[in-house]
C-alpha cells in the first residue's frame, strides 16, 4: 500500500502536511507555517511549557473514546501529529466567550505578563478533560511542566482547581462523536511519510514495516516521544536526515501483564505505563511523577529513556535494580538481554545497526522484595537527577537475602553498585554493615562534578541514601522524605 | 463637519445609580481606584490573542538576525574570517563594528558596552558580528561558521582576584557614620562573617526580542520588548547617526522583564536597526533561550563580609560592612546597583556607628544588570546574616535580636546615609505578624518536632524588609503622560511606563477613570511609544505607578478642569456645582446625600460622552499632557548623605521549612506575609506582585544556581540546568495580607505604596529558616554558614559542618571532663 501523507485534525479541520521540513517542530509549524501565534516559545527545550498544546487521540482500549494529552509543541516533530487531533489555545474561545478554564484564570487574576498563560490554559484544559473537580495534587501534577515567572502560582492553582462540573459543554464535547469518527477514518490510512529537502519522516504502522525500513535504510534515526532527540535540532541545530517514528507502530504500543511480568512496548508513553508499575512498586510511581513533566510523560517513552543511554535517565537504574529484561529486534530476529547489559559505555549500547528496542520485561512485585527509590535533584519537579538510587532488597530474619542496587548520575552509564551489594548481601542487615556498604560505594563509583552537583556531594548523598533506606526499612513509620510533606 | 456618534448607542452605563449597592467594596469611586480590577490584558492573555513582538504580523521580506559570539573570556581578536558566514544559506547581510555609522558604545550610564566587539572581547558570549538571514534558524546556523582567532589575555573570573587586582568597573565608595572601628572594639561582643550570594537569571518567559522597520528619511521604527523605550530610541539614533526624532520605539507589553530589559534590551534593538538600515528590510532579532542566558547580564552575585560589635541584648553598637558586587565586564548600571546594596545594608535595623564600603568588581563575565531589588536584596542579606549570627552567639531566638535592632521612633531612626526613617511602623508590623502567624507557639512545636525526628528537621524564621522607593539617580524621578478624550466619550491613555505584567497599565487606567468617574474600560491603553510621551525614564525601581500614575492624573485633571470651567460657564453654575459621577456629569446644586441616594432630579445631568461632545462643539481642547517629578529627594554622593528615597515600603514574612539532613533536600511548608502597600490601588494586582515577588526571591535564594566553568563559560545556560521555582515549590499554606487602612503619609498617588520590588526580599525568611533548621542539628549553638543559592548540596554541607563542629565540641567537653 503506498504511504499516506501526514494527516491530522487541527481542531475540526483535516490538514495534510506536504512539502515541509520533517525536522520542524509542531511549534514552528503552528507559528511559522500557520501563523497561529497564540502558542508561545519560551525555551524551545520542553522545560517551560509555554508551547503546551493538547492532542486528542483514540483511546487504546476503546476506539470510541478520546484521551486528551498535553504535550510540548516545541520538542514534538510535526510529523508525529499524524492521525491525531491537535487543539491549540486558539480553539478554546468560542466567539466572544472564553472557555471555562480561561475564564477561571481571568477571575483569579492568574495572569501577569501573560506569556506563559496559553500554556497553562492548555495544561489546565487537558486536566479538566480528565476530571471536572481536580484536587490540588492533581493540579500540581498536571501543571508542573508549566513555568510562570510572575505570579508565584497560587492564583493559577486556585484557577485550575475551580470545578467545571457545572460549566457549559464545550465545543470539543459538542463535536466529540464527529471527532471520534474523523480520527477512526484517519486510523484507516496506511503508514504515513513526509519528504522534503532531502530529508524524510516515516511513520510505520506495523513492526514488520518498521523492521524492513531499518534494514532498507540503516542510517535512520528512531524517534518516539522525541523529548530528547528534538533538543538536538532545537538546541544544537542538528539536522536529522531520516526520522522513523515509533508512535504508530501497533506492536510497540502494548502493555501486557503475565503472571509474573509486566511487558511494556518500547513506544508506550510514561503516562500510560505508570499505573501498572505504580501498582507493583509504589515508590516507582512516585518517582515517575517527578520525571520530566506531564507534557514530557505524555510523549516520552520507556524505550526512549533506555535507548538514548543517558547516564542520568531515571528509569534505567530502577529497571536494573528490578532485574528487568528487554528485547531487541533486527529484521525478524529478536534477542532478549538484561537491561543492565544494554549500556556498555557513555552513550554506547548493545544496539546494532537496523536494530530497535521492542519490549521491556519488568518482574511483578513479589512478597518480601521491596523497591526503594530516591531521586535527588535541585528542584523537586521536572529536574534531572543529580543522583538516582534504586535499591531492590529482600530482608529475611534480619539478613539480606536478595539485593540489587543501581545508581544513575554516579558513572557514565546507569550502573549496579556491586561492591556495595557485596558488603550487604547474605549478611545481617545492621547499621555497621550499612557503614561498610557506604565505604564500598567509593570502590564502585568515581562520580563527576557538573552543573547539577559536585562529585563529593554525589558520593556523600549516595552513601547517605543507603543509610536512609536502612532506617526506613527498620522503622516503617519514621518520617524521612521532605517530598511527602505538604 | 464631522458627524458625531450617537451617544445612546455606545454608552450603556448611563442608567447606573451612584454608589451601586452591589459594589464589591464600599466608598470606591466608579473609576475603581482601590478595586481589584482585572488586568487590562487578562482576556487576551488567556485566549492567546495578546500580541508580543514575536507574534506581530511580519513585513514581506522580513529578515532575522543572529550574532556571532566570543568563545573566550578575555582576548584580543587576531583575525575574523566571515567568508563562510556570508556564503551560508539564507544570509543577506553580515556586519561588524566597522559597519556602524554612529556610536559603537551603547553604555547606558558610563561608556564600556560595545555594540559589537571592538578588537577585543571581554566575556564568553560577547557579540562580535551580526547576520541577517531569511529565517531565524538559518541566521543561527550561519553565525557558527565564522573563523575567529584570538590572542588570549588573562581573565579575571573571581571576585577575590578582582579585589586583589583592584579591577573595578567604577571606583569604590564608602558611606559612614561615627567611629565604627572603635564602637566595635568597645562593644561587649564581636563577630565576623562572610557570605557569597549568588546571582540570578531573569528567566523572563519571553526572551529578548526586537523588530526594526526602516521608515522614510532614513528613520526607524523599532518594536521592542524593553523597559526603557526612550533609551532604545536614543541608542538606535546614535548608532545609526541620525537625529532622535527619526526613531520611534514602541513597546506594547513584555512577557516579563524584572530588570533584565532595562538596559540590556537595547543591544538587540540596535543590531536589528543596523541590519534593517543596511538591507532596507524589516529585521527581527529574537535571542534563543540559551543565547539570551549567555549574552545578557544577571542579578549581580555579591561576596560580602561584616565585623560587628554588640551588647549582651544583641543590639548593634558598631558595624563594618563591605559589599563586593560582581559587575561583570562593564559598568552598565552597576554603580547604582552597588549603591543600592550599600543603602540597604541596614535593611530594617539601626546600625549605630557604621561604615559601609561598596566595591564594583570587574570580572570577565557578561555584564550584570538590574534585577528586581537592584542590589538591595544583596545588601540586606549581610545584615540578616548578622542577626542570625548574633542570636546564635547569645543563645537567643533570632526574632528577639531582630526586634531589638529595629529602627526606633524619635530616636535610633536615622540611616547610615543620614535619611530619617519616618512613619516607621516596623515594630507594629512585625508584632502583628508574629501574632497572626502564631510564631511563638510554632517555635515550640518545631523544637519538639526536631527532638522527635533525627533525619528531618524543621526551621522557622521571621524577617522584615524596608525598601527605599525612588531612583537613586535623581533625574530619573520624573514622568510624562498623554490623555485624549474622543467625541464618543472614550479615553485614550499613554504614559512613559511600560507594561511587563506588573499591572501598571491597569492601575494607571484606574487612576484616569477615577478622575473622570467613568468605567475603567472607557479608558483605552495602548503601546508605550516615544512619539507619544518623550524622554521617559525606565519602568524600574518599583516607581512605575508612583510616577506615571501621578503624571496621568495630572493630564486628566487638566482636561477635567477645562470641562468643569466650560460647563460652569455654559450652564451658569459654580464650578463646585459640576460633579463627575457614574459616567455622568451632574450640573447644579446638590448635596452628597442626594447623590448617594441616586436622587438626581434636582439637577441637570448629561452622560460623560454628551458633555465631551458639547465641549468639542464649543471648541474645548480634549487632550492634555501631564507631568510629575518626585519631591523631597536629594543625595550628595561626595558626603554619602541625603534623602535618596521619597519613602520606604515595608513588610515582613515568616517561613517554615523542612530539611532532610541526609540529602539536603528541603520543602517550604508555610509562609505568612504582611506587606504595607499604603492605600492599595488594586488589591488583586498588589497581591499578585507580593506572591510572585516572594516566589521569585525564594528561587534566587534556593534552587536558581548560576554555574560558570573555569574558562568563564556559563554552564547553567538553559531551562534544563537552571531551575526557577515550579508549581509545587509554592507553599501549600501561603497566607498573604496587606496592612489594612494605612495610607502612605507621603503624597503619592492615592497614598499608595510601591509594590514591585519589596516583596522579593521577603524570601530572605526562607533562607533564614533553612539556617534555623540546620542550626537545630547543633542544638542551635552554632550559626550555620549558608551561601546562596541554598541548593540541597549547600544545605547538606552546612548540616555536615554543624555536625562535625558539634562532635568536636562534645569531644572537647569529654576531654575536659576526663
Amino acid at each position: 500500500m503506498p504511504a499516506s501523507s501526514i494527516r491530522f485534525l487541527l481542531n475540526n479541520e483535516i490538514v495534510t502536511l506536504d512539502n515541509i521540513d520533517p525536522n520542524i517542530t509542531l511549534l514552528q509549524y503552528l507559528r511559522e507555517n500557520r501563523f497561529d501565534k497564540g502558542t508561545k516559545e519560551g525555551c524551545a527545550s520542553g522545560d517551560c511549557g509555554a508551547c503546551t498544546v493538547v492532542v486528542a487521540e483514540l483511546s487504546l482500549v476503546n476506539s470510541s473514546e478520546l484521551t486528551y494529552k498535553s504535550i510540548n509543541a516545541c520538542i514534538t516533530f510535526a510529523g508525529s501529529i499524524h492521525g491525531k487531533q491537535l487543539i491549540t489555545v486558539e480553539h478554546l474561545k468560542q466567539g466572544a466567550k472564553l472557555h471555562h478554564v480561561q475564564q477561571s484564570l481571568v477571575d483569579n487574576h492568574a495572569s501577569q505578563c501573560g506569556f506563559c498563560t496559553p500554556g497553562f490554559v492548555m495544561s489546565s484544559f487537558a486536566l479538566h478533560k480528565k476530571t471536572h473537580k481536580p484536587n490540588r495534587e492533581e493540579v500540581v501534577e498536571a501543571l508542573a511542566g508549566n513555568l510562570c515567572r510572575c505570579t508565584g502560582y497560587r492564583s493559577i492553582i486556585d484557577a485550575a482547581m475551580e470545578s467545571s462540573e457545572n460549566a457549559e459543554e464545550d465545543s470539543f464535547a459538542q463535536h466529540y462523536r464527529q471527532t471520534v469518527k474523523q480520527l477512526n477514518d484517519l486510523a484507516q490510512l496506511p503508514s504515513a511519510q513526509l519528504s522534503c529537502a532531502g530529508r524524510d519522516y516515516f511513520s510505520p504502522k506495523s513492526i514488520d514495516e518498521l523492521a524492513q525500513r531499518l534494514i532498507d535504510k540503516p542510517n535512520s534515526t528512531l524517534v518516539a516521544g522525541g523529548t530528547d532527540l528534538a533538543l538536538s535540532v532545537t538546541q544544537n541545530l542538528a539536522t536529522i536526515e531520516r526520522l522513523v517514528y515509533l508512535g504508530n507502530v501497533v506492536e510497540l504500543n502494548n502493555i501486557v501483564e503475565t503472571a509474573d511480568e509486566v511487558i511494556i512496548g518500547s513506544g508506550v508513553p510514561y503516562s500510560q505505563f505508570t499505573p501498572v508499575l505504580e501498582k507493583n512498586y509504589p515508590e516507582l510511581g512516585e518517582m515517575i511523577e517527578r520525571i520530566g513533566s506531564m507534557q514530557v510523560r505524555n510523549n516520552g517513552t520507556l524505550g526512549g529513556n533506555i535507548g538514548n543511554a543517558s547516564p542520568i535517565g531515571d528509569m534505567p537504574p530502577a529497571l536494573i535494580a528490578l532485574g528487568a529484561q528487554m528485547t531487541l529486534q533486527c529484521g525478524d530476529k529478536v534477542r532478549k538481554i538484561a537491561v543492565e547489559d544494554y549500556f556498555t559505555a557513555y552513550k554506547q549500547t548493545l544496539l546494532e545497526k537496523s536494530e530497535f528496542i521492542k519490549d521491556i520485561f519488568i518482574p511483578k512485585a513479589q512478597p518480601g522484595k521491596i523497591l526503594k527509590l530516591y531521586k535527588i535533584s535541585k528542584r523537586l519537579d521536572d529536574d534531572i537527577s543529580a543522583v538516582l538510587a534504586a535499591i531492590f532488597i529482600e530482608v529475611e530474619n534480619n539478613e539480606v537475602k536478595t539485593l540489587r542496587i543501581s545508581f544513575g548520575g554516579m558513572a557514565g552509564i546507569p550502573m549496579r553498585a556491586k561492591q556495595c551489594e557485596a558488603a550487604l548481601l547474605a549478611k545481617p542487615f545492621t547499621q555497621e554493615n550499612i557503614a561498610a556498604a557506604q565505604q564500598a560505594l567509593t570502590l564502585d563509583f568515581k562520580p563527576m562534578s557538573d552543573v547539577r552537583a559536585s562529585d563529593s556531594y554525589r558520593m556523600k548523598v549516595a552513601q547517605n541514601l543507603l543509610l536512609k533506606c536502612y532506617l526506613e526499612l527498620q522503622n516503617r513509620k519514621i518520617e524521612t522524605r521532605v517530598v511527602n510533606y505538604a | 463637519m464631522r458627524s458625531l456618534t450617537k451617544i445612546n448607542e455606545i454608552n450603556p452605563n448611563s442608567s447606573i445609580k451612584p454608589n451601586n449597592a452591589k459594589d464589591e467594596q464600599n466608598n470606591l469611586g466608579l473609576g475603581g481606584v482601590g478595586r481589584s480590577t482585572k488586568h487590562e490584558s487578562a482576556d487576551k492573555h488567556v485566549s492567546g490573542e495578546a500580541i508580543y513582538i514575536d507574534d506581530r504580523l511580519e513585513a514581506v521580506g522580513q529578515l532575522h538576525a543572529a550574532v556571532g559570539q566570543s568563545s573566550v573570556a578575555h582576548a584580543n581578536i587576531k583575525s575574523i574570517d566571515l567568508s563562510a558566514v556570508k556564503a551560508a544559506e539564507g544570509v543577506v547581510s553580515v556586519i561588524t563594528v566597522e559597519d556602524v555609522p554612529g556610536h559603537t558604545d551603547i553604555g547606558a550610564v558610563f561608556p564600556g558596552d560595545p555594540l559589537l566587539a571592538l578588537g577585543k572581547v571581554e566575556f564568553v558570549g560577547q557579540a562580535i558580528f551580526a547576520v541577517a538571514a531569511t529565517s531565524h534558524d538559518l541566521a543561527r546556523r550561519a553565525v557558527q561558521l565564522a573563523k575567529i582567532e584570538y590572542d588570549e589575555l588573562p581573565a579575571v573570573l573571581t571576585v577575590k582576584d578582582a579585589l586583589a587586582q583592584n579591577n573595578f568597573v567604577r571606583p569604590p565608595f564608602t558611606m559612614s557614620r561615627g567611629e565604627s572601628d572603635q564602637a566595635i572594639t568597645n562593644a561587649e561582643h564581636q563577630l565576623k562573617g562572610d557570605i557569597k550570594i549568588g546571582g540570578q537569571e531573569h528567566f523572563y518567559l519571553e526572551g529578548q526580542i526586537s523588530t526594526a522597520e526602516p521608515t522614510e528619511d532614513g528613520g526607524m521604527i523599532v518594536f521592542t520588548s524593553s523597559q526603557h523605550p526612550s533609551e532604545v530610541q536614543k541608542l538606535v539614533a546614535e548608532v545609526l547617526d541620525i537625529p532622535f526624532n527619526k526613531v520611534v520605539v514602541d513597546t506594547r507589553r513584555m512577557g516579563g522583564a524584572f530588570g533584565g530589559k532595562e538596559t540590556q534590551a537595547a543591544q538587540w534593538a540596535c543590531i536589528a536597526s543596523l541590519l534593517a538600515n543596511i538591507t532596507k528590510q524589516a529585521v527581527k532579532f529574537k535571542l534563543s533561550r540559551s543565547d539570551d542566558m549567555c549574552m545578557t547580564g544577571k542579578r549581580h552575585p555579591f561576596e560580602n563580609n561584616y565585623h560587628v560589635g554588640f551588647d549582651s541584648k544583641g543590639q548593634i553598637k558598631g558595624i563594618n560592612i563591605t559589599v563586593n558586587g560582581n559587575c561583570g565586564y562593564s559598568p552598565d548600571l552597576s554603580n547604582a546597583i552597588v549603591d543600592r546594596a550599600m543603602f540597604h545594608s541596614d535593611n530594617a535595623y539601626f546600625l549605630d556607628q557604621s561604615t559601609v564600603i561598596g566595591n564594583r568588581c570587574k570580572l570577565n563575565t557578561v555584564s550584570h544588570t538590574a534585577f528586581r531589588g537592584f542590589g538591595g536584596p544583596q545588601g540586606m542579606m549581610t545584615i540578616e546574616m548578622v542577626m542570625d549570627d548574633i542570636a546564635r552567639h547569645l543563645g537567643k531566638d533570632p526574632l528577639e535580636v531582630r526586634k531589638i535592632n529595629l529602627y526606633g521612633k524619635g530616636e535610633r531612626n536615622v540611616t547610615h546615609y543620614d535619611q530619617k526613617v519616618e512613619h516607621n511602623k516596623l515594630n507594629e508590623l512585625i508584632t502583628k505578624l508574629e501574632v497572626s502567624s502564631n510564631y511563638q507557639a510554632r517555635r515550640l512545636d518545631i523544637m519538639e518536632f526536631n527532638k522527635q525526628n533525627s533525619i528531618l528537621k524543621k526551621g522557622l524564621a521571621l524577617t522584615p524588609v524596608k525598601f527605599g522607593i525612588s531612583f537613586t539617580v535623581q533625574h530619573l524621578n520624573q514622568a510624562g503622560a498623554l490623555v485624549h478624550i474622543y467625541t464618543d466619550g472614550t479615553i485614550h491613555l499613554n504614559h512613559g511606563g511600560t507594561e511587563m505584567g506588573q499591572g501598571l497599565f491597569t492601575k494607571v487606567a484606574q487612576i484616569v477613570a477615577e478622575e473622570f468617574q467613568v468605567n475603567v474600560d472607557t479608558v483605552g491603553v495602548s503601546a508605550t511609544r516615544t512619539d507619544k510621551v518623550p524622554n521617559t525614564s525606565p519602568t524600574a525601581a518599583s516607581s512605575g505607578t508612583d510616577l506615571n500614575g501621578k503624571a496621568a492624573q495630572a493630564a486628566a485633571k487638566t482636561i477635567k478642569a477645562r470641562l468643569i470651567k466650560y460647563v460652569s460657564d455654559k450652564y451658569n453654575v459654580s464650578e463646585e456645582e459640576v460633579v463627575f459621577c457614574n459616567n455622568q456629569v451632574f450640573i447644579g446644586k446638590q448635596s452628597d446625600s442626594q447623590l448617594n441616594e441616586g436622587d438626581i432630579s434636582a439637577v441637570q445631568t448629561f452622560t460623560f460622552a454628551e458633555i465631551v461632545q458639547q465641549a468639542y462643539m464649543d471648541r474645548i481642547s480634549l487632550s492634555s499632557t501631564g507631568y510629575y517629578k518626585t519631591p523631597k529627594i536629594h543625595f550628595d554622593r561626595v558626603t554619602g548623605k541625603g534623602r535618596p528615597f521619597f519613602y520606604y515600603a515595608t513588610g515582613a514574612s515568616v517561613s517554615e521549612v523542612l530539611i532532610d539532613t541526609l540529602t539536603g533536600e528541603y520543602k517550604l511548608l508555610r509562609v505568612d506575609i504582611l506587606q504595607d502597600v499604603g492605600h492599595s490601588l488594586n488589591p488583586a494586582i498588589d497581591l499578585g506582585q507580593i506572591e510572585g515577588g516572594f516566589i521569585q526571591g525564594m528561587g534566587w535564594l534556593t534552587t536558581e544556581e548560576l554555574v560558570w566553568n573555569e574558562q568563564g563559560r556559563l554552564l547553567s545556560n538553559n531551562a534544563a540546568t537552571y531551575k526557577i521555582p515550579a508549581i509545587s515549590d509554592a507553599p501549600v499554606d501561603f497566607r498573604v495580607e496587606l496592612v489594612p487602612d494605612d495610607p502612605n503619609r507621603e503624597h503619592t498617588i492615592y497614598n499608595s505604596k510601591a509594590v514591585g520590588e519589596p516583596p522579593l526580599m521577603l524570601a530572605m525568611s526562607v533562607w533564614s529558616a533553612l539556617k534555623d533548621a540546620i542550626a537545630s542539628v547543633g542544638d542551635y549553638k552554632t550559626s550555620p554558614v549558608l551561601d546562596t543559592p541554598a541548593t540541597p548540596e549547600r544545605v547538606l554541607w552546612a548540616v555536615e559542618a554543624i555536625k562535625s563542629q558539634a562532635e568536636n565540641m562534645s569531644q572537647k567537653v569529654e576531654q575536659a571532663n576526663q
